[in-house]
């Protein structure tokens, strides 16, 4: 198994590589150019003066291998200065990858973003799995039961109905329609500058989130309950099951020791393939409550044709792709011993 | 000399429906039949003539819906096994009533150990600590003949081959020293060496251990070789039982005699085809109100498509369900 991870890890590299190089040849296609957005009333030769002290003159090979150079022994170098306070080479004047828009590090700005991101997002995929397995055993054990007919229902609507839409109809509700000075009213916008300093501020943490939280968590849920059922019905008509009740075994040991653990083995690898997509933010959701996570970073980079912005970011997504996708591999071998990888 | 061993099991009347969209499937009709301790009853018929579903009867082992036990008795050890509780009935399964199933490549739960998946029914049933389980798990193992015991416990069931999954099922089978092994099929889906070592493995098991078993098959040569007395199954009902010598040389019922015709035979001349029954099994979704092997039947007699013939005693040991008489001419012949 370890072979097999180091091996993996190996190809990474190039496939990384590759991504990046993708990336920054589609950016570069794109029309959009960071003068986009300023006043028409700016002449076209200070517009190329701008361009030219961007470094926009030189060649497409010489960007890109700079923002190589830059992202992979830059950006590493400072990390491992700042973490031990010891400066490597010429720390001082190293140039790093910034933001064209806000001239700060892209690596500063999305260290800055992460933690909303993970606290929102990672918050409602806790949620979501939390909320979804247990509906989807249920669900396949007792099937075409009212439980199930309405877990259906509800995963058929928290599926097919956009985020957006949900979002806005809860601000609806909770924000406008509840009065507010009812325990029920929730802020429609996520207060990032909130610190966490007693019970009365986590409460307020803690309501700022619901409404976020809960609008991932049922759509995520929808999914994952479907996957859990279906699973898990696959796995109740086998055989064995027949085996383990006829071993006298009670039904709560035949469905959560047998049967649950056969059919946790794909909906751990889809569990493991969605991670990257919480570190990605939900970028509409995050727009809806404001909540200013990496999601919208990278939209506005997007906006302001940020390139070394969007270009980082979409890259460490990609990291988190490929990551993730050797996680399954290898819980999908740690999960099911007839997978072998050596 | 059997006469004088006690009655372990005596079913009566039983009767198993399906429940589905298309309507009632009426498995198993009216079975009755007994068994002593330490005998071995074969239980014979085609595909689909209910002798499985007979079996997980017994157990409540088929889902439920579609399936419904709608009549008859089950006495197990003198307890009337329909009645009993839930938890009872968990005792008596596995605890004191092993099942073997006809496919061991699918019987075993593929990512649990085989030591862990013997060790169940052990601490379960018969209450043992972890180490005493493994210890008896290991012995099991050593009983139905695989070697180096102790480490495979720890193997997953995808590192045994087809028969030695099945001696690990019967392994699991008998590790509480159940009173009776139902074996349903439990050589069909291996091949003919292989089925003839669990063969060999299932008489020095019952030599050894003396329990009673069941053996549901739809191959009349293992019967011939292991079993005391024979039912034979037709579209959910035993249409014929005797002593397995009294079957093969006086088999009374029409479908009996043809299941024997269609065996090749060793000697004489080699026939031209392989013989078959003409026809098809009946489909169950009615009750059975006439003889349901009728259309297919050499010796059809009028009577046999107005009323269902009940098993009536031709001597003690052997009885059959069939209006028409040996040497009588059937309507058909005449």
């Amino acid at each position: 198994m370890l072979n097999y991870t180091i091996r993996r890890l190996m190809f990474t590299i190039p496939t990384l590589l590759f991504i990046s190089f993708v990336i920054f040849l589609i950016l570069d296609l794109a029309p959009n150019d960071p003068t986009g957005n300023l006043p028409m009333t700016i002449p076209p030769e200070v517009r190329e003066k701008i361009r030219i002290s961007l470094g926009l003159d030189a060649p497409m090979y010489v960007r890109y291998l700079l923002w190589c150079k830059q992202f992979f022994i830059n950006e590493p170098l400072n990390l491992i200065g700042e973490w031990f306070n010891i400066c490597i080479g010429a720390c001082e004047d190293r140039l790093r990858v910034r933001s064209w828009a806000t001239r700060s590090p892209v690596v500063d700005l999305i260290a800055e973003r992460m933690p909303q991101t993970l606290w929102v997002v990672g918050m409602s995929y806790v949620v979501s799995i939390v909320i979804a397995l247990p509906i989807g055993v249920i669900s396949a054990y007792k099937q075409y039961s009212w439980f199930d007919q309405i877990g259906t229902f509800v995963s058929m609507i928290g599926f097919s109905i956009p985020t957006f839409f949900t979002g806005v109809m809860l601000i609806v509700i909770f924000s406008v329609w509840v009065p507010n000075d009812s325990i029920f009213w929730l802020p429609s916008i996520y207060d990032t500058t909130h610190k966490v300093t007693d019970w009365s501020s986590f409460w307020f943490q803690m309501r700022q989130m619901v409404m976020p939280v809960m609008v991932l968590a049922l759509y995520n849920a929808a999914q994952l309950s479907r996957f859990m059922r279906a699973s898990m019905l696959d796995n109740l008509s086998q055989d064995y099951v027949r085996t383990a009740r006829a071993k006298g075994l009670k039904e709560k040991t035949v469905l959560l020791v047998h049967v649950l653990r056969n059919s946790m083995i794909p909906v751990v690898t889809v569990i493991a393939l969605s991670v990257p997509q919480v570190f990605g933010g939900a970028i509409i959701t995050e727009q809806i409550f404001r909540v200013n996570g990496l999601g919208q970073l990278l939209i506005i980079g997007i906006q302001g044709a940020d390139i070394p912005l969007v270009q980082t970011l979409t890259f460490v997504f990609a990291v988190l792709i490929v990551l993730f996708n050797l996680v399954a591999d290898i819980l999908y071998g740690l999960l099911d011993p007839r997978i072998r990888y050596d | 000399m059997q006469d004088a061993r006690a009655t372990i099991l005596d079913v009566a009347n039983l009767t198993t429906v399906f429940n589905t969209r298309d309507g009632m499937v009426y498995a198993v009709n009216n079975v009755s039949f007994s068994l002593k301790a330490g005998e071995l009853l074969g239980i014979v018929g085609e595909s689909g003539s209910g002798k499985s579903v007979t079996m997980m009867s017994l157990l409540k082992l088929l889902p439920s819906p579609p399936a419904e036990i709608t009549n008859g008795d089950i006495w197990f050890n003198g307890r009337q096994l329909r009645e009993v509780s839930d938890d009872e009935l968990r005792k008596v399964r596995g605890g004191e009533i092993g099942f073997i199933f006809q496919d061991p490549m699918t019987s075993l739960n593929p990512v649990f150990t085989v030591g862990f998946q013997i060790m169940e029914p052990l601490r379960l049933h018969m209450g043992l600590g972890k180490k005493a389980a493994r210890i008896r798990a290991a012995e099991l193992l050593e009983l139905v003949g695989i070697p180096d015991a102790m480490a495979r416990l720890r193997d997953y069931p995808h590192q045994f081959s087809g028969g030695m999954r099945q001696r690990v099922m019967i392994a699991i089978a008998l590790a509480c020293d159940p009173k009776v092994l139902i074996a349903d099929e439990p050589t069909t889906a291996l091949d003919v060496t292989i089925q003839a070592q669990i063969l060999e493995l299932i008489k020095e098991l019952r030599h050894k251990l003396g329990m009673a078993i069941i053996w549901i098959t739809h191959d009349l040569g293992v019967v011939a070789e292991i079993a005391d007395r024979v039912a034979v199954m037709y579209a959910g009902q035993i249409v014929e039982h005797a002593q397995v010598s009294e079957l093969f040389s006086n088999p009374l019922h029409p479908y009996t005699r043809a299941l024997l015709e269609t065996l090749p035979q060793m000697g004489g001349e080699r026939a031209q085809r392989l013989r078959s029954i003409d026809g098809q099994p009946p489909n169950l979704d009615h009750e059975p109100v006439s003889c349901e092997f009728a259309p297919r039947c050499k010796h059809v007699l009028s009577r046999c498509t107005q009323e269902n013939p009940k098993r009536r005693a031709v001597t003690p040991e052997h009885d059959v369900a069939c209006w028409w008489q040996p040497g009588q001419e059937g309507e058909k012949d005449a």
